[in-house]
């Protein structure tokens, strides 16, 4: 009797489904351990956590605001996972976009509101792409690692808002807060729904998703981002444009994180300050994870993290336990996501029929 | 300019220096550990929280300071453990994986600090570890306030670079780990095991992290704060390169590295009127940014780094 | 103490096991003490497979491997554990050395042998032993030289220095004149007879017949997985070999005379400076006709991948001129090389040839993706890619679940036909194929080789690279021969054998050789 594994012929869609949802369940099973250590009920929290992100019209639109900007940095990093270029800089590329948007749009021109949007979106967009086009450019130049940089990169860009926010666009009619001046009402994001906090960046989140789908099913770019993230060698032999399309790649996928920061500004705040940000960058590694790379994908797996994170505000207003069980939960399923693609890659049974030795 | 030569020339500033290198080192020679037989453990920023808060935490509870140590290096090496697990055993990404160490390490440790401390609002502090004052030899000039009069910690760090060096290039054991790191094959094919080496270097590697971390809160505070890890396990991971993954040249990448921060620090206090602090705290991101990029063409990689190894690959 | 003539070795019943696929089939096999057993079948055959077992790689379903101790009591072999055949005295020499190449030779013997927790090494014990034994077989090698600036052939000897270092009684050695010149071949061969005189047992594995008839003296024969038949070399008959190596008749492909046109692809003078030697070239210079097939013979390691990849758009020269048709060229990549007509066959499929998460359609489309017959506006059209895929399929026989299936699950032989169909469609007028036929079984490689025939005689430029210089000899109209970075035109084949060129693979040169001016 012997454990064999061997890889999968085919992995249906099915499977990566089953494998996404059942990796969200477990973590959230798992986190039960810190919950009874911290002798509190596990039922008693999920409960709390459902209704907290669901069980009103007001949590629903709470929780979709949330998943807003995870959508689009959960698509950055899919978007840029998916030809092995490793963006973990969506957390400072999300402020960057932040600050471009504020810098065009807090009365430098006056635009009606339809433009004045789209040029605060492209601002922000543009200012996101290059952010993420530098490291992946030292990277071809030098060789130097992407991780490691972006991953430096956004306590720098963070210091950096800190600073301009403290002083060139310091809001003076703030009272002392440091923070951003305003946006101007024509580039406030339009709410979905009257006196929620729900917002057009949703509209956005979902359309990217939806453009992106296309974009590597259809195009001869996302041909070309598979298969560059596929096999990078092979690609360079084929011909194809290898360091043009990560460089396209990174400023897709800054952009996108980008977009995630103007939505914050725009949609929920108005303004910038240095805690706009709890972690979306980081969150959305996860949320693309989840989604097993996938941009529709990539909307429910939003979902499912902004309610956990929701709900469990909600939980620890109600119980007293930490909300950093969201944080918690959104680990563990980044975790048990990569082990299940192991069974998504591998087929493991025991087989019976090995006889050993004479 | 004469500012810049009192700065250089002061025993303060080269005490400071070798105090903010420490975790450094301890982070270095860790990732330098995994990087050598062929893993890249992102789990780093992770571990240095979880080492933290557990050896602050161990101590709260009345533990003493080398409990303390011991505590932090096992919660070290239990991270280390999963993700040589998921890397190695299962052979998935390293770098998805070492992310999702960081998350759930930061995660859990700030889950039971505010579980364990719910309304606080200050930080609670413990005695932490005391300058040591060698009778005799912290009396020595220069020498004897910048080594002996650090706390123990530092001097581990220290001595752990000699145990690392030692055990790498003169035993049977670090012989093995630098054949995995380059050619798993090599190791195989000698009867050794390439998952046991590689497990065991991951594990023993995290547990070296997470005392950087244990000396943010037992030595050079004494409290422990959500986010002061604050990217030194990132810098790390950029300074192992820098080091070409050899524990003396990680020594001296640390000990520079904490020469330009105290360095800036003191800057600050005499420029900070017209350059904002940012600026300041800025730089040590952007020094090892550019660290990288320097050495980055030139750098000998573990050849079988971020490669997965599976037995009975057909060959 | 063991008896020449003894048993050493016996596998019994070993059945292995891949998926779906039977690589080694009730295989028995008896190995005596100083005998050189040569084991000889096609690529694929399961030689490989069966000595992986014997050294502990792969576990194998079925049988087992029993080893003679020192006083000639055959054990059963625990399975798949190399440290357990190390033990039992059973060494092995891999077809892709299984060395540190951050170390130097030494460490590289040592590695493992010592208990793994001692705090301290014993360099100086180890260094004289190791030297005993260079003395006493002849593998003179530098042992402190990091792996890496070794050549291949001296890499070598560190693995048998690794083996014999450990005691084997029994060693294996896989395909170890792949990498090797002929003369250096015949170098190893002394060495094995001199080791096998002392008491040493050798298992041999091959796919060449003349290097096994001169080295063993025993040969078995496997074929599709089974034993195919086994003989003693003396009395063996070369006919009857080859019989049993390849069961079926497989047409061998017929060579015309070659017509040679114009010059479509010069080397003028073309350095290249490159890290190490072995990878650049120096004031090379040759030219490939339309309707020729150019072979480039040489030791793994002199120049070719320089070659290939400047004439695969992945380089420029130096210094010198490169002529494609005439024109010079100055700036080059991939993409450009493809759209003047050249088709590119890569040395490692796996690595360079194929996205393994892609679909066969896709994998076959690469090159041309930019091409209006497949794309429109930047969408691509999937019915056309799928219909190219479907005609490929077909016409090249690629055995595969279909258009859409993922290339990853394409087997060696099936990828390169893939790779054919990428690039042949299009009439190229240069084909480089860089090891065509590596790992393929002789029915895959008459295939390949007929492909290749075909296009030079539909006025096709061929250079083919090549280690093996039966498959050289089959398909060369004309031969060039690389060493240290130099290429010598050896000119037509017709005139040459294989000790000239062999003497030219090695730098030496027989009798002064006319230059053909490009």
């Amino acid at each position: 009797m012997r454990l064999v594994v061997e890889p999968r012929a085919n992995a249906p869609l099915s499977l990566k489904l089953l494998v996404s949802i059942v990796a969200g369940l477990a973590a959230l099973l798992l986190v039960a351990i810190p919950v009874l250590l911290a002798g509190r009920s596990p039922l008693d929290a999920y409960g709390l956590m459902v209704k907290g992100a669901f069980g009103s019209m007001f949590s629903l639109s709470e929780t979709l605001t949330r998943a807003t900007p995870l959508i689009l940095t959960g698509l950055a990093a899919a978007v840029a996972f998916r030809a092995r270029l490793w963006n973990i800089g969506a957390e400072g590329q999300l402020y960057i976009g932040a600050l471009a948007a504020v810098l065009v749009g807090s009365g430098l021109f006056q635009l009606p509101p339809l433009l004045m949007i789209q040029v605060v979106m492209i601002a922000g967009f543009i200012a996101g792409g290059l952010m993420m086009v530098v490291p992946a450019f030292l990277k071809q130049r030098f060789g130097a690692d992407e991780v490691v940089i972006t991953l430096l990169l956004n306590f720098v860009v963070i210091l950096f808002i800190q600073m301009l926010i403290e002083g060139p666009i310091k809001d003076p009619l703030a009272l002392g807060w440091p923070q951003s001046v305003p946006l101007v009402d024509a580039a406030d994001y339009p709410k979905l729904i009257a006196r929620m906090r729900i917002h057009f960046g949703l509209v956005v989140g979902i359309a990217a998703a939806l453009i992106l789908w296309v974009v590597v099913r259809r195009t001869v770019l996302g041909f070309e981002i598979r298969a560059v993230g596929g096999n990078r060698a092979a690609a360079k032999f084929a011909g194809l444009p290898v360091n043009a399309t990560l460089l396209k790649v990174a400023l897709i996928s800054g952009g996108l994180a980008g977009l995630a920061g103007v939505g914050e500004v725009a949609g929920v705040k108005g303004y910038l300050s240095a805690d706009l940000s709890p972690g979306f960058g980081y969150s959305g590694i996860v949320v693309a994870m989840l989604a097993g790379l996938s941009p529709i994908g990539t909307v429910f797996a939003a979902i499912f993290v902004a309610a956990v994170f929701v709900g469990a505000d909600s939980m620890s207003r109600a119980t007293g336990i930490s909300n950093y069980l969201a944080d918690l939960v959104v680990a563990l399923s980044l975790l048990c996501v990569l082990v299940g693609g192991f069974f998504v890659r591998f087929r493991v049974r025991l087989d019976r029929a090995a006889a050993q030795g004479a | 300019m004469d500012a810049v030569f009192d700065i250089l020339l002061s025993v303060n500033f080269w005490v400071a220096a070798l105090r903010i290198a420490t975790p450094l080192i301890f982070g270095v020679l860790g990732a330098l550990v995994c990087e050598r037989a062929g893993v890249l453990n992102l789990g780093i920023e992770g571990i240095f929280v979880a080492g933290a808060m557990s050896g602050w935490m161990a101590v709260y509870l009345g533990a003493d300071l080398w409990t303390g140590v011991l505590v932090a290096a096992l919660a070290g090496a239990v991270f280390g453990a999963i993700h040589a697990t998921l890397t190695v055993i299962l052979g998935l990404s390293q770098h998805v994986s070492g992310i999702g160490v960081t998350l759930l390490a930061t995660s859990l440790a700030y889950f039971t600090y505010r579980t364990a401390l719910p309304n606080v609002s200050t930080p609670p502090r413990i005695i932490p570890f005391q300058p040591l004052n060698v009778p005799g030899l912290s009396d020595l000039p220069f020498i004897g306030p910048v080594i002996f009069q650090q706390t123990s910690l530092t001097l581990l760090a220290i001595a752990l670079v000699g145990v690392v060096a030692w055990v790498l290039y003169r035993t049977p054991l670090g012989l093995a780990i630098r054949a995995v790191g380059d050619n798993p094959a090599s190791v195989e094919a000698q009867g050794l095991s390439v998952i046991g080496l590689r497990f065991g270097a991951v594990v023993a590697g995290s547990a070296l992290m997470a005392l950087g971390g244990a000396f943010l809160t037992m030595s050079a505070f004494d409290a422990f704060f959500f986010g002061m890890v604050n990217g030194r396990g990132w810098i790390c991971i950029a300074l192992v390169v820098f080091a070409s993954w050899q524990p003396g040249k990680a020594l001296l990448g640390a000990l520079l590295f904490g020469a330009f921060d105290a360095f800036q620090i003191r800057l600050q206090a005499s420029v900070g009127q017209i350059v904002p602090g940012q600026v300041f705290l800025m730089l040590p991101y952007v020094l090892s940014i550019l660290a990288l990029v320097l050495v980055a063409r030139k750098a000998d990689y573990p050849r079988a780094l971020l490669q997965p190894w599976f037995k009975g690959q057909r060959h | 103490m063991t008896q020449a003539g003894s048993i050493v070795l016996a596998l019994d019943g070993i059945t292995k096991r891949f998926g779906k696929l039977v690589a080694n089939d009730h295989i028995d096999l008896v190995l005596h003490r100083g005998e050189v057993l040569a084991l000889l079948g096609e690529n694929g055959a399961g030689k490989t497979t069966l000595m992986n077992i014997l050294f502990g790689h792969y576990v194998p379903e079925e049988g087992a491997v029993r080893v003679a101790d020192a006083s000639g009591v055959l054990h059963t072999l625990p399975n798949g554990s190399p440290g357990a055949a190390l033990a039992a005295g059973v060494g092995m020499v891999h077809q892709h050395f299984t060395l540190a190449e951050n170390l130097s030779g030494l460490d590289n013997i040592v590695l493992g042998t010592e208990p793994v927790f001692r705090p301290w090494r014993s360099r100086i014990a180890a260094r004289r032993k190791v030297e005993a034994i260079i003395k006493e077989s002849g593998l003179g090698v530098d042992l402190d030289v990091r792996v890496d600036r070794l050549t291949v052939g001296e890499k070598q000897r560190i693995e048998i220095l690794k083996a014999l270092y450990r005691d084997a009684r029994v060693l294996i050695l896989d395909e170890p004149t792949a990498v090797l010149t002929p003369q250096e071949a015949e170098g190893l061969f002394v060495v094995l007879r001199r080791l096998a005189a002392n008491g040493l047992a050798v298992i041999f594995i091959s796919h060449k017949l003349g290097e096994v008839l001169a080295v063993s003296s025993r040969i078995m024969v496997l074929r599709g997985g089974r034993k195919a038949g086994e003989l003693v070399t003396a009395e063996a008959d070369r006919r009857a070999i080859a019989d049993l190596m390849v069961g079926r008749a497989v047409a061998m492909p017929e060579r015309s005379r070659a017509v040679a046109g114009a010059p479509v692809l010069e080397f003028d003078r073309v350095s290249v400076k490159r890290g190490s030697l072995r990878q650049s070239l120096h004031e090379v210079s040759f030219a490939l006709r339309a309707g020729e097939i150019a072979g480039l013979a040489g030791v793994s390691g002199n120049g070719q991948a320089a070659i290939a990849a400047l004439i695969s758009g992945l380089d420029l020269p130096d210094s010198g001129e490169i002529r494609l048709d005439g024109a010079s060229l100055t700036a080059t990549s991939p993409a450009r090389m493809v759209k003047a007509g050249v088709a590119r066959m890569p040395e490692d499929r796996q690595h360079d040839g194929v996205v393994g998460t892609m679909s066969v359609a896709e994998n076959i489309a690469i090159e041309e993706l930019r091409d209006p017959a497949f794309q429109r506006f930047g969408f691509i059209d999937r019915n056309a890619m799928r219909k190219r895929a479907e005609a490929a399929i077909a016409g090249y026989d690629i055995r595969c679940p279909g258009p859409d299936a993922e290339a990853r699950l394409l087997s060696g032989g099936n990828v390169q036909k893939l790779i054919l169909a990428r690039v042949l469609e299009r009439t190229p007028r240069l084909i480089l194929a860089n090891q065509p036929t590596r790992g393929l079984d002789v029915g895959a490689q008459a295939e390949v080789h007929r492909r290749i025939i075909a296009a030079r005689d539909r006025g096709a430029a061929v250079l083919v690279i090549s280690e093996d210089l039966d498959e050289l000899f089959t398909l060369a109209d004309r031969f060039l021969v690389a060493y240290a970075g130099e290429v010598t035109d050896a000119g037509p084949s017709e005139a040459l054998d294989r000790s000239t060129i062999g003497l030219l693979m090695a730098g030496q040169a027989a009798e002064p050789t006319a230059q053909v001016p490009a």
